[in-house]
């Protein structure tokens, strides 16, 4: 298939430490032109850190990087460019009043006069020459988060970038976006350059690469051919052990409503329509899905049921399972709503940012729901110890101890403190917003079968999840989200996932320019 | 391969984060720190001036600690600087940047000042020993709860706020020391009540500054327990931290920021009093005599800490005090304190890096290769 002799680039023996944690020991890696290389591996495994080290954005404790077979020294992003390696982060680098021409050729000097308007022509050969559809003067903070993402592909190869490395590219896109993402990726691979793409989503893995690397704890596992390999193997070598890849979904055992939400809407700041009308009852016993675009409004609605969002119209009613009463959350603060006896966990989408304080340790983060009780102006720390400590020991939170700032922990462990706190609170309804993004399968895994336990106490759960797959596995019915609107519950147990597609996409397209109407048909 | 090996450079050393290093290793980076500033300033003295380093070392530890009276100054000036640094801390650990600690000290002073003025001959002596102290502790409060109750409500800066009002009360001074000027026009008070002593803090122990002394003791222990063990101090903290958290959780924000800037106010207040009513027995505009400002980084270089805090404002008031016998002893310009001050606190905040970071040198690179 590949005749080229010398990669495009090639590792060897790359190590890279941060004070005692190895992010990467001794790993290599070659990639061809013309060819799409998967690296796979678990959260924490390195995956990123390896990558930033050709970028120029880390520098490599020890080990050698050559380029077309010459031996290269990386010390910053412009050497990465010197040698047309271009990356494509996670987190976008954009400026939102620029458009998508200005963002791309800012920073970049070609010893030419500037001329916008040459710019923006090149822009368009790009696009048109690998299939991108995009307006070069469409300012940013109009687009959606697909087309920001083609500008940050077109900015890479407006620089003649040859290499490519895309980080985690599919984590904010909807199936279809990722389809067409994927078909400008072949079309690149065709044109001669050579793609490295970071993922931890495996059916993607297979349908797109041609060689996968995969990375454990910050070791190289070993390459294979994409060809010759299926999921199992794949989640073995990643994880390093057999992992049941199934999740056991119960019926719900007679399911009661206990928070109806009825013709909810809000507002922006600026007067953007963030919820529109909405409406839907979460049951106890059951698993309530969310699916939607990132940004679709369900941060807002989550955080309209906790109380830290003020409606312009609609209600939110609970009902107590106890006394069997009625109480209406709306403009409750969250601490009113706790003194009615609202047993309501949620786990936000920002987990160091709102769920936990990352400087303090396990021991306080612990506190955060329970330092109020007790009468004196004194904390009380004896409790909150015990119920780290068991935290720790039965979600096995790798941690130095308990006095160890969160923000100390990967992500997977931070994860497993702000669920278990939440939980450890006797919930009788449970949010939870992308409870495993970022984390790896293991841990994944711990947080689907912590949600089940709960769904089986007869917790209502409402779980905002992002992969398809796990949501049709997971939960019992699922509501669909768009543009603020619920366009659509489906039954989790016989939906399809091209229909959900559909209708995650189905208010947007009434909404917005006709090529994202395009991209829905 | 290829018969031409290019020989590639490496950069000379690059720049690795580090674990947490044990406490013990820390100070011996930060002691390390000051010794080295030291010889650093020693050479640079004997560049610049011609003495004996030495010799201006010796003599700057004698302008501190020379004297019983000059130890007791130490210890008034260090107390005064750290209860200001204390009445920082909370707001700073709530990422409130009240930088307005010496207006609000400041005005604290001048309602001592006024009460002492105005009620001198009218109250019990006690009596008014008692309101002095309401009074001061209020104006201090209010002048911190303007900007907090500003920033509460129409998210205004602080930083700004705080620091205009600190302007606003030095006028007002200004202006009560033309009004109440001894004698008239004079521009200055004087001695207030210097023949009946009316609202001069008792000496105890027959020392003037013994009881200013005991009594920011007090306040560090206070504040110490404050912050690590009180639910106020937990709230403060995770609103700083992260206002997300703090409206996760339920706390009320608006309230925090009005109850801790209360509290820090309150403490500035004190300290203005301590200052006119305990020790100057007089007001000037130079009253506070930028601790408010000092106190900033008092407080920055002890981590907030309280206890710390005796720490970094002794060394600060010792290279004060130090500084300024080198420059009347040894007949240096008075810039020169200063540039030595600065350096050794920049050595300080500098061991900070090498405390985080670690540096990798090309050598020690190329055999970890091996």
């Amino acid at each position: 298939m590949n005749t080229n002799a010398v990669p495009a680039i090639e590792l060897k023996g790359i190590t890279k430490t941060f004070g005692s944690v190895v992010a990467n020991d001794n790993v290599s890696l070659t990639v061809r032109r013309g060819e799409i290389l998967s690296i796979l591996g678990e959260n924490g495994s390195g995956k990123t850190t390896l990558m930033n080290m050709i970028a120029g954005i880390y520098y490599p404790d020890a080990g050698q990087i050559f380029i077309d077979g010459e031996e290269v020294v990386i010390r910053s992003p412009k050497d990465a460019f010197k040698y047309k390696i271009g990356m494509i982060h996670q987190h976008f680098k954009l400026v939102d009043v620029f458009t998508a021409t200005e963002n791309i050729v800012l920073g970049f000097e070609d010893g030419e006069r500037f001329s916008l308007k040459k710019s923006a022509k090149r822009v368009k050969e790009i696009s048109e020459q690998y299939g991108f559809e995009i307006d070069p003067m469409k300012k940013i903070y109009e687009m959606s988060v697909s087309e920001k993402q083609t500008v940050e592909i077109i900015k890479v190869l407006y620089r003649g970038a040859d290499i490519l490395i895309l980080d985690e590219p599919t984590a904010v896109l909807t199936p279809q976006e990722t389809q067409k993402l994927f078909g400008v990726l072949r079309r690149m691979r065709d044109d001669g350059k050579a793609i490295i793409i970071i993922t931890h989503k495996l059916h993607e893995v297979l349908s797109l690469s041609d060689k996968v690397s995969v990375l454990c704890k910050g070791r190289y596992i070993g390459t294979v051919n994409t060809a010759e390999t299926d999921e199992n193997s794949l989640t073995e070598m990643m994880v390093g052990k057999k992992v049941a890849l199934n999740i056991e979904r119960s019926e719900p055992k007679n399911p009661e409503d206990r928070l109806v939400v009825e013709g909810v809407s809000c507002v922006s700041r600026e007067g953007v329509k963030l919820l529109d009308n909405v409406s839907f009852t979460a049951r106890s016993g059951e698993i309530l899905g969310i699916a939607g675009i990132a940004g679709s409004g369900q941060r807002e609605l989550l955080e309209a049921i906790a109380g830290l969002q003020s409606l312009s119209a609609g209600d939110i009613f609970y009902h107590d399972p106890k006394t069997g009463k009625v109480e209406d959350l709306r403009d409750k603060t969250p601490m009113q709503i706790r003194e009615l006896g609202v047993r309501l966990s949620f786990v936000p989408e920002d987990r160091l940012g709102m769920g936990l304080v990352g400087n303090m340790d396990i021991v306080d983060n612990m506190m955060l729901r329970s330092y109020r009780r007790g009468r004196t102006a004194f904390l009380e720390r004896k409790k909150p110890k015990t119920l780290a400590e068991t935290i720790i020991e039965q979600l096995e939170v790798v941690t130095p101890s308990a006095a160890t700032p969160v923000r100390r922990l990967s992500g997977g462990n931070v994860q497993k403190v702000l669920v278990g706190r939440e939980i450890a609170a006797a919930p009788t309804v449970l949010m939870a917003a992308y409870p495993v993004r970022g984390l790896d399968i293991n841990s994944s895994y711990t947080i689907y079968n912590l949600l089940n336990q709960q769904k089986e106490k007869g917790v209502a759960v409402i779980f905002v999840g992002e992969d398809l797959d796990v949501l049709l596995e997971l939960c019992d019915r699922i509501l669909v989200i768009g543009s603020g609107h619920v366009t659509g519950i489906v039954d989790g147990r016989t939906a399809k996932k091209e229909e959900i597609g559909l209708l995650m996409t189905k208010s947007a397209s009434a909404h917005e320019t006709e090529e994202k109407g395009g991209a829905a048909k | 391969m290829s018969m031409h090996e290019k020989a590639v450079r490496e950069p000379l050393f690059h720049i690795s984060k580090r674990d947490a290093l044990p406490w013990w290793k820390a100070w011996c980076i930060r002691i390390a720190a000051v010794l080295l500033a030291l010889v650093f300033c020693g050479v640079l003295s004997y560049l610049l001036t011609k003495q004996n380093p030495i010799e201006i070392y010796k003599t700057m530890f004698d302008g501190a600690f020379g004297t019983p009276r000059r130890i007791w100054g130490l210890a008034q000036n260090l107390a005064m600087l750290l209860c200001i640094s204390l009445a920082v801390t909370p707001a700073f650990k709530m990422r409130f940047w009240n930088i307005g600690a010496e207006g609000q000290a400041l005005i604290g002073g001048m309602a001592a000042a006024a009460c002492m003025i105005l009620l001198g001959d009218k109250l019990h002596p006690t009596l008014l020993l008692v309101v002095i102290v309401v009074c001061s502790i209020l104006a201090g409060a209010v002048w911190a709860v303007i900007p907090a109750f500003f920033k509460a409500k129409w998210g205004t800066n602080e930083t700004l706020f705080t620091l205009m009002m600190n302007y606003i009360a030095i006028q007002i001074v200004s202006y009560f020391t033309y009004i109440w000027s001894v004698p008239k026009g004079s521009g200055q008070i004087g001695i207030i009540n210097s023949k009946t002593a009316a609202g001069w803090l008792p000496q105890i122990g027959g020392q003037k500054y013994l009881l200013n002394i005991l009594i920011v003791l007090a306040i560090t222990v206070f504040m110490f327990v404050y912050l690590k063990y009180s639910k106020h101090g937990y709230e403060l903290t995770v609103v700083g931290e992260s206002e997300n958290t703090a409206r996760y959780i339920g706390i009320n924000v608006k309230k925090v920021i009005l109850r801790t800037m209360l509290l820090s106010g309150a403490i500035c207040g004190i300290a203005g009093m301590l200052l006119v009513s305990g020790t100057d027995h007089t007001i000037t505009r130079d009253t506070v005599a930028g601790r408010g400002f000092t106190a900033i980084m008092v407080s920055w270089l002890a981590k907030f800490n309280p206890l710390f805090m005796i720490l970094t404002s002794f060394l600060i008031v010792f290279l004060q005090k130090g500084a300024s016998e080198i420059t009347t002893k040894l007949n240096l310009n008075n810039s020169f304190s200063d540039i030595l001050t600065g350096i050794i606190i920049f050595f300080i905040i500098g061991s900070e890096f090498f405390i985080n970071y670690s540096l990798k040198f090309r050598s020690a690179h190329k055999e970890a290769a091996k």
